[in-house]
């Protein structure tokens, strides 16, 4: 009796916390909804704004292959970091960690400019290339400078949630596998890679969304030819002026992010099922 | 095996420091170009701190993240006990509605809360609504969901008997919940607090949206400054701030490791608790 008084009062704590989050978080989005399908000048509604947007479909499919190939790169690259990691000494796989998310906390900004300077036509890649005798390379403004810019200011968001998976992994069930004949292959597909598919889905999430909405990146590192949904929505709101195709892209880029991370649940949910068949 | 991994473990290192190297080396050059180091010099640093406009900004940063970290974190950490003494279904309401901010791009987030400010502001006739107070309700809305999904877990992983023996040993409810839960909560408190803080120190992209000319940040105005020329006194900036993140670094993997050795004695006090 006492503890059922008791958890019902302590329920109440999120009381102020779901009226922030109703203030802050659904009710812009409601507005966000209402402008896509307003007009900009007589605010009646009209479903130009969201028409409109078929004139921008080649920058949103780009938007999405880039990051796609971002995430994947993401994927395939720091899975063996995350592996690696786990396999060191406690101490060491601290340090690690910290060493991974220490970029994190310095502006991306600056780390992407450096970034500009190491692969301009006449940057430091191409002063060691042209050092070495060799020509030099177009390293910058391209589709390829942009996948390079995603990857390194996301990857640390892939490495982290596969290591805590990789991790929390029973040492016990690989030793059993072993035992039981499989050899290193079999034990990592069959035992260490459906296990950590968890961290594979949040690493994935944790990269895909924030690189397939960035600006900054494609506007440094890429040209008129890779320009993004990002860059488009950002120009929206502060250079030409038309919020209401703007909120009608966020919404298109919020669904469509929906969709893809639906997709991916639903393709490895599937994959998990049949290793455990 | 073994070896692959090391190996792309050891270029992916690389790899991510790189940059940070370059900017590091560029803030000791006498020339303007990050490609090319000229003389030796620590002018940067002089002129950085002369420079008071700089100052101002990264004062004005601490001020946004230090605010919106303490209000996240105490309405987070209410927020977080409250789902957890929630049942089914509010729970798993309150629950997604937390992940909204999660998964959402952030410039949809910082859209969202634009067009909102700039609805209010036409409601309420005010020109500039964008500013200072703009800027902490958007770092605290973003904040809050560090906060709630740190705090969570260690509330599940808490004895729920230890709250009743605190009520039955003559605590009110108010004295267990500051005295026993608070308490054992703490290290998801920690860890949520810290990130909601160097989230909200470094963020760019929902701060661009919601701030206006009357109140900026160091991460926007970095912004403005890399559409011009960027002056190197803002690589001498960089390279303090990772050396001062690198010291807190060390110090937390300091204190984490102590805080190991004693935590196996908490446990072990705890398991004697949940016998009785």
């Amino acid at each position: 009796m006492k503890n059922s008084t008791f958890s019902r009062k302590r329920r109440w704590l999120s009381a102020p916390y779901v009226i922030w989050m109703l203030l802050f978080t659904i009710i812009p989005l409601c507005i966000v909804i209402y402008y896509a399908f307003t007009d900009s000048v007589t605010g009646a509604f009209t479903l130009s704004n969201i028409g409109g947007i078929l004139d921008y479909a080649t920058i949103f499919l780009r938007s999405i292959w880039l990051s796609v190939a971002a995430t994947l790169i993401c994927l395939v690259v720091g899975y063996p970091v995350a592996y690696a990691i786990s396999q060191m000494k406690p101490n060491m796989q601290r340090l690690l960690q910290l060493l991974i998310m220490l970029p994190m906390c310095m502006s991306f900004l600056l780390r992407t400019l450096a970034w500009v300077a190491l692969l301009e036509d006449t940057g430091i890649l191409n002063n060691v290339i042209t050092a070495l005798g060799l020509s030099p390379l177009p390293l910058i403004r391209n589709s390829g400078a942009v996948i390079l810019g995603m990857v390194y200011n996301y990857l640390p968001y892939m490495i982290l949630p596969l290591y805590s998976a990789i991790s929390k992994i029973n040492p016990r069930l690989i030793e059993a596998a072993e035992d039981l004949g499989c050899n290193k292959t079999r034990t990592f597909t069959k035992v260490i890679l459906p296990l950590s598919i968890p961290g594979i889905l949040s690493g994935i999430t944790m990269v895909f969304v924030p690189a397939v909405s960035t600006f900054y990146i494609s506007q440094k590192l890429g040209s008129p030819g890779t320009v993004m949904v990002g860059d488009i929505i950002e120009s929206q709101f502060k250079g030409a002026y038309n919020p209401n195709l703007g909120a009608a892209m966020s919404l298109i880029l919020m669904i469509l992010i929906f969709l893809c991370i639906g997709v991916t649940n639903k393709v490895t949910a599937n994959d998990s099922e049949e290793v455990a068949n | 095996m073994r070896k692959f991994t090391r190996i792309v473990t050891v270029i992916v290192f690389i790899f991510l420091y790189i940059p940070i190297i370059v900017l590091a080396v560029a803030s000791f050059s006498s020339g303007a170009d990050l490609a090319v180091f000229k003389t030796f010099t620590f002018d940067r640093y002089a002129e950085l701190f002369r420079d008071s406009t700089l100052l101002v900004l990264l004062r004005n940063s601490a001020i946004i993240a230090i605010l919106s970290t303490a209000i996240a974190t105490i309405l987070g950490t209410a927020a977080a006990v409250g789902i957890h003494y929630s049942g089914g279904r509010i729970r798993k309401l309150i629950l997604s509605m937390t992940n909204i901010p999660m998964t959402n791009p952030d410039i949809v987030t910082g859209v969202s809360l634009a067009l909102m400010f700039a609805f209010t502001g036409t409601i309420l006739r005010l020109n500039s609504i964008l500013g200072f107070w703009t800027l902490l309700i958007a770092h605290i809305t973003f904040n809050l969901p560090y906060v709630i999904l740190n705090v969570m877990p260690r509330l599940s992983q808490m004895n729920p008997y230890l709250t009743d023996a605190a009520l039955d040993l003559g605590c009110t409810p108010l004295q267990s919940f500051f005295k026993v839960t608070i308490h054992e909560i703490m290290p998801g408190i920690i860890a949520g607090a810290l990130m909601s803080f160097t989230m909200s120190l470094d963020d760019f992209v929902i701060s661009y949206f919601v701030t206006g000319s009357g109140f900026v940040t160091l991460p926007v105005e970095i912004y403005n400054y890399t559409k011009k020329p960027i002056h190197p006194k803002l690589y001498a900036l960089f390279t303090l701030l990772f050396v001062v993140i690198l010291l807190l670094m060390i110090i937390m993997n300091l204190l984490q490791g102590r805080d190991k050795k004693s935590k196996t004695r908490t446990v072990v006090q705890s398991g004697i608790i949940g016998q009785q």
